[in-house]
């Protein structure tokens, strides 16, 4: 390193991003090779590409993308950095593959603070490295104060799933079981509790977790009983089991006492006027089986740390409509609709 | 959730239900209507209309702040918005409900105007004192239940010296639209709906008290009883009811005696009366003028209220012709009753407000109910 790249190093304590670190120029590979390179280390990245090139094993291959723009950039349980590869990975596993790779994009906000990128910047490493994906290739960019809110993240997955296996939205049938990993509502009632205007004091922390080998233990344990799988982040279980109802033709039926919710989760979602149902998660997926495979998937389930308190939920039902119903704990039956418009500020 | 559960309980519905089905005579029939949309929202949420007798039906009522809010008001609303130095805060529900030419408050804000969702009237005046160059008002609608905390923010405004904190006044009050629907039930000449009792208000009493109910069941022999917004409290006022029309009785009883007394809250009221005074008449969505319904700034407190600042002119716009909130919000019509129900009229696409807030009675059937109007077809 020349004295003249030493005298310029970042001031990670009190420094702030300013527009040269968006310009192509210098300051732009210090602040690079300093926060990004200096967290995310490995050999594809280190080549200094503008890309990266890996070689795979046959099979399906996965890919996926995704935007984060979260406010609070950090939250009990987490922050944007690891959201982001949390969340792509997962959008990965639920084809039931393997993530391998993940690149990471980063829109900037002149003004964001050095130590705050960092910060970020080794939450995603710590996330990456110990879901074993590497982040492979990346790209910064720097816009005018007020352009953007702190820092946008998107990140791109890629993994390899078996070429047998075909898990797709549209493949939910009458009789099916729909099984969901663990509580819900977590994620959001944490990015929540950080919110100005929200503040309220809670030990729930969110649930973001990488999935993919929850995902492989019940690969493993049923490959041909496993219909579809989707992580119910935005919109909650809710809006996750419209979506699957549209898009394969069917209903649900939900027994609302058999879907976990925390006792902290339900009583701020009582305060708040929420229903946990439409509470984003960011480590739980909701998986429909055949019938016959429910409980051999369940049991793979249960026998995985984030499958700890997996449960049986529902089923999937003939419906014209394409209805989400449940059964209430005082035994009618209710709608579980789409949720209208936006009533909250963006939490994933 | 201790407090909560305990209202919530399967096998304790299950046991009421079983006590209704006894107790409702199966040559009568009974149609209470609940007031509330608070109610409204836990009879669609709960699904109790499973758990009633055939012969046992709940008429929705007007009950619901956002339903009722006329049009010209949110028309108000969203030109004082479009002012460049008036920052508006208002509660999530209103800012999809549709104003005059399909105009909201959604739309003003995405056309710039300065609006911001709060959820308290104490997040709108940290907003005056953290932004004194902008003129910050505040969008108050509600009952007897929202009209205290914004008395208070009004007078720790002037306590704070905010003098850039205005409030702009919908609060509307509960017995005259009870005495509405009693004195005058139909609705252009459509007959209103029978009615045999009233579900009484549950926050609204807490602050008002059970006894601001009496002169319903003195004057229009309508048993009423009072109950809290738990699908049990529910379940039990309508056994409450039922007895009182099998028996021949028309009091006020208190199902929710963990929140309501005969006189409620005292120091409340107290606060409300210091800051508002009644208008001697307010529009009603629905209902049209209500005399003595509506609450406005007293002289007093004059520098706090948007309407005399900036000089707002009242503005009375028409429904769209084709919606049916008016004689849904009167318990005249269903949902299911209004063409535009579920064709043009959706949570995504709201044509009346019924359909925006989730205690309007639309979009509580839409959200949870709407499944059984398909059973009933597809059996049809």
């Amino acid at each position: 390193m020349s004295s003249e790249i030493r005298r310029r190093k970042l001031d990670l304590k009190n420094g702030r991003v300013d527009l040269s670190h968006g310009a192509g120029g210098r300051a732009m590979a210090h602040l690079i090779g300093e926060i990004f390179h200096a967290a995310f280390d490995n050999p594809m990245l280190r080549a200094g590409n503008d890309q990266a090139a890996f070689d795979v094993d046959a099979g399906r291959m996965v890919m996926t993308t995704d935007g984060y723009v979260v406010s609070p950039l950090f939250f009990p349980g987490g922050d944007i950095g690891s959201l982001a590869v949390h969340g792509t990975i997962n959008d990965v596993a639920m084809a039931g593959a393997r993530p391998l790779y993940l690149s990471a994009g980063f829109i900037v906000e002149e003004g964001f603070a050095l130590a705050d990128l960092k910060r970020i910047a080794d939450s995603m490493a710590a996330a990456s490295r110990a879901a074993g994906v590497p982040i492979v290739t990346g790209d910064t960019k720097v816009v005018e104060r007020g352009k953007a809110d702190g820092v946008f993240i998107t990140t791109t997955g890629i993994g390899v799933a078996p070429r047998d296996l075909v898990l797709s939205s549209d493949q939910a049938r009458p009789g099916d079981k729909v099984l969901l990993s663990g509580f819900i509502g977590d994620h959001g009632v944490a990015v929540m509790s950080q919110r100005q205007n929200l503040a309220f004091e809670t030990t729930v922390q969110s649930d973001s977790a990488a999935l993919h080998e929850l995902v492989a233990a019940m690969v493993a344990a049923a490959p041909q009983g496993l219909r579809v799988m989707r992580d119910p982040t935005r919109g909650g279980v809710a809006a996750t089991l419209n979506e699957l109802a549209q898009q394969s033709g069917v209903g649900f039926r939900l027994d609302e006492d058999a879907v976990p919710v925390r006792p902290q989760v339900a009583a701020a979602c009582e305060l708040l006027g929420l229903d946990p149902l439409y509470v984003a998660n960011e480590g739980k997926l909701i998986a429909i089986v055949a019938p016959e495979a429910a409980g051999t998937v369940l049991a793979a389930m249960r026998g995985h740390p984030l499958g700890r308190d997996a449960a049986l939920i529902g089923e999937v039902i003939l419906d014209d409509h394409h209805f989400v119903q449940m059964i209430t704990s005082f035994g009618g039956g209710r709608i579980v609709d789409w949720l209208a418009g936006e009533q909250l500020p963006r939490i994933c | 959730m201790k407090y909560v559960d305990e209202y919530r309980d399967g096998a304790v519905a299950r046991r009421i239900a079983a006590a209704i089905a006894k107790a409702a005579d199966p040559a009568r029939s009974y149609h209470f209507m609940e007031f509330c949309g608070g109610h409204t929202h836990a009879i669609s949420r709960y699904g109790l209309e499973d758990l009633l007798p055939a012969n046992v039906r709940m008429v929705h009522g007007p009950g619901c702040p956002v339903c009722v809010l006329p049009v010209g008001r949110i028309d108000m609303a969203i030109q004082l918005a479009l002012r460049p130095e008036v920052t508006l805060c208002t509660y999530g529900d209103l800012m999809r409900v549709p104003g005059s030419h399909g105009a909201s408050l959604l739309r003003a804000k995405a056309a710039g105007a300065d609006i911001r969702m709060v959820y308290s009237t104490l997040d709108a005046l940290a907003i005056a004192a953290a932004e004194p160059e902008r003129e910050v008002v505040f969008f108050a609608i509600g009952f007897e239940t929202t009209t205290p905390p914004t008395a208070l923010a009004i007078k720790l405004a002037r306590a704070r010296g905010l003098a850039n904190f205005t409030v702009f006044c919908n609060h509307v009050l509960t017995p005259p639209a009870i005495r509405g629907i009693l004195e005058h039930p139909d609705l252009d000449g459509v007959p209103g709906p029978r009615l045999d009792g009233f579900v009484g208000p549950a926050h609204v009493s807490a602050v008002i008290g059970s006894e601001a109910f009496a002169p319903f069941a003195r004057e229009f022999e309508q048993p009423v009883v009072v109950a809290g917004f738990e699908p049990l409290d529910v379940m039990q006022a309508i056994l409450m009811l039922i007895r009182q029309v099998n028996d021949g009785r028309q009091e006020v009883e208190n199902q929710y005696i963990r929140a309501v007394t005969p006189e409620g809250n005292v120091i409340a009221k107290a606060e409300v009366a210091e800051v508002f005074e009644l208008r001697d008449s307010f529009e009603w969505r629905g209902f049209g003028a209500v005399p003595l319904s509506g609450l406005r700034l007293r002289d007093a407190y004059r520098d706090f209220d948007a309407e005399q600042r900036f000089a707002m002119a009242e503005i009375s716009a028409a429904d769209n012709p084709a919606c049916e909130c008016g004689t849904i919000l009167r318990g005249i019509k269903r949902p299911t009753d209004c063409k535009l129900f579920g064709t043009l009229c959706t949570p995504e696409t709201p044509m009346g407000s019924c359909m925006v807030s989730s205690e309007g009675a639309c979009a509580a059937h839409w959200t949870y109910g709407r499944f059984r109007d398909h059973a009933r077809r597809n059996v049809a």
